[in-house]
């Protein structure tokens, strides 16, 4: 069906909730290691997209394809749960407001999936636990609560928590707007880091600089349609259309 | 006050404190097994069990307990069911109790953010995964201090056995009234004892809310 393979593939995506369409007839591919931003502003559909690519929020109307496998496929219930949470293992999310298990220690946090889906061992648990820790910066806090974390060390051990399952893709959610704006830093180091190890990513932000140094493409959004898309470069210094030209300015005006 | 009156039945008051204990702890346990069930009823994907779990809820909170315990224990023989005062007392009081805790359990569940449900599956945990190594943990946490109300309310309510006549701390007051004609001192007798009961519960409570709270 497909004729070029793409590693993500999003075909005609469409969702409502209730009368209220928030996505009309998306379409979106991602290459293996690409980096791509969604841009836009409150409402425009940006998360219920990110959110579709893993079934969070399941389509109206459309597919999602992940390495050749259709994530969306119409299965009977039962086959369809197993299948989307095989599915869910291979892709990592990161959230808006961390929702990291506040009842478990950060080592816990990170290991209670592989242990429980990946049948791994205690050791191989230490280890992994230690290696993703260790690649966020957080390894010293390894035996803290989530309460007792900044912001940014609560997203940091989000994000290892999500690698610690050997994610083919990653989506983030607005990582970093729930930061003070102190700590946004050293979040977006991580997600850099994970940039330049070639993570295929998607990014939904409001922060256009850094959407512009780590991003290959970037789309931007409003009322459910891509509106338009390109090289950070383009879209950042030079867009096309009139709508990306008056995000932007509203944008950078409202942060200044 | 009798003093003296009360020194010689207050063995007879610690036996009955000892029902009441007995059938407190039974009760308890009957009722977490009532509002477990309720709760997952209430929370089913089956339209059917949403609606028997609220009418269970919805019956048992709209009608006296006393009158609950009577429709048992006195109109149970005519459809069959023949209990003796004290599994009456257990049953009746267990699943009236139930149906408060149903909504206690289903309130600390339904309290979890919604986020949280939401990470464990990215993560790809089943919905029951999910439901067992993360919300249940933490609802768990917080259904502790309000089925301690629950548990509170319902050992208060054991004096209504009584009516039944289990011969608990009420019943034996009033038995004890019976032959010495000196209520005040009977009803301070049981009145203290039930305190003791109710204040041990409450520390055992406490103690259990601290040892789970999260850091
Ligand atoms: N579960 C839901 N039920 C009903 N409406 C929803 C739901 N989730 C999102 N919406 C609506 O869909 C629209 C798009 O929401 P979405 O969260 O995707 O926007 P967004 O671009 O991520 O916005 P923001 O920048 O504020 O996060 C909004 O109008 C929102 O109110
Ligand atoms: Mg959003």
């Amino acid at each position: 069906m497909t004729e070029e393979k793409h590693f993500v593939e999003i075909r005609h995506a469409k969702k409502s909730f209730g009368t209220l369409e928030v996505l009309k007839d998306i379409n979106l591919t991602v290459e293996r290691g690409q980096i791509v931003g969604i841009i836009g502003s409150s409402g425009s559909g940006k998360s219920t997209l990110l959110r579709a690519i893993n079934d969070l929020d399941p389509l109206s109307g459309g597919e999602v394809w992940l390495d050749g496998v259709q994530v969306n496929k119409s299965l009977p219930h039962r086959q369809y749960e197993k299948h989307i949470n095989a599915m869910r293992q291979q892709v990592g999310m990161v959230f808006q407001h961390f929702n990291l298990f506040p009842h478990l220690t950060v080592r816990d946090n990170v290991t209670m999936a592989p242990k429980l889906l990946k049948g791994i061992s205690n050791d191989e648990a230490e280890t992994l636990a230690r290696e993703q820790l260790e690649h966020v910066g957080m390894l010293e806090k390894i035996d803290a609560f989530p309460s007792q974390l900044s912001g940014g060390q609560k997203q940091r051990v989000a994000i290892a928590r999500a690698l610690a399952m050997k994610p083919k893709l990653m989506l983030f959610d607005e990582a970093t707007s729930a930061l003070d704006p102190e700590l946004v830093e050293e979040v977006n180091q991580v997600m850099k880091k994970l940039a330049e190890e070639h993570m295929t990513m998607i990014i939904v932000t409001h922060e256009m600089d850094f959407a512009a140094s780590v991003c290959d493409r970037v789309l931007f959004m409003e009322k459910g349609v891509v509106v338009e898309e390109g090289p950070p470069e383009v879209i950042f210094k030079n867009p096309e259309k009139q709508r990306t030209r008056e995000f932007l300015r509203k944008h950078i005006e409202g942060a200044a | 006050m009798d003093v003296d009156l009360m020194m010689r039945v207050y063995p007879f008051f610690l036996k009955a404190a000892w029902v009441t204990i007995q059938l407190s702890i039974l009760t308890t346990i009957l009722g977490l097994a009532c509002g477990a069930l309720g709760a997952a009823a209430r929370l089913s994907r089956f339209a059917f069990l949403r609606f028997l779990g609220a009418a269970y809820v919805s019956v048992i909170r709209g009608t006296p307990a006393l009158i609950q315990l009577f429709i048992l224990y006195f109109g149970g023989p005519q459809i069959g069911i023949q209990l003796d005062a004290f599994e009456a007392g257990v049953i009746g009081l267990g699943v009236n109790i139930g149906a408060y805790m149903t909504e206690t359990i289903r309130g600390s569940i339904i309290a979890i953010d919604k986020g949280q449900r939401e990470a464990a599956r990215t993560l790809g945990l089943s919905k029951v995964q999910a439901f067992r190594k993360v919300t249940l943990p933490q609802a768990f946490r917080l259904m502790i201090r309000p089925l301690g109300v629950n548990i509170n309310a319902l050992i208060k309510g054991t004096a209504l056995v009584a009516a039944i006549s289990v011969v608990e701390l009420t019943y034996t007051a009033q038995r004890y009234i019976g032959s010495t004609y000196k209520p005040f001192e009977m009803f301070l007798l049981s009145g203290v004892l039930y305190m003791i009961i109710i204040y041990g519960t409450g520390r055992v409570i406490t103690w259990l809310d601290r040892k789970a709270r999260i850091v």
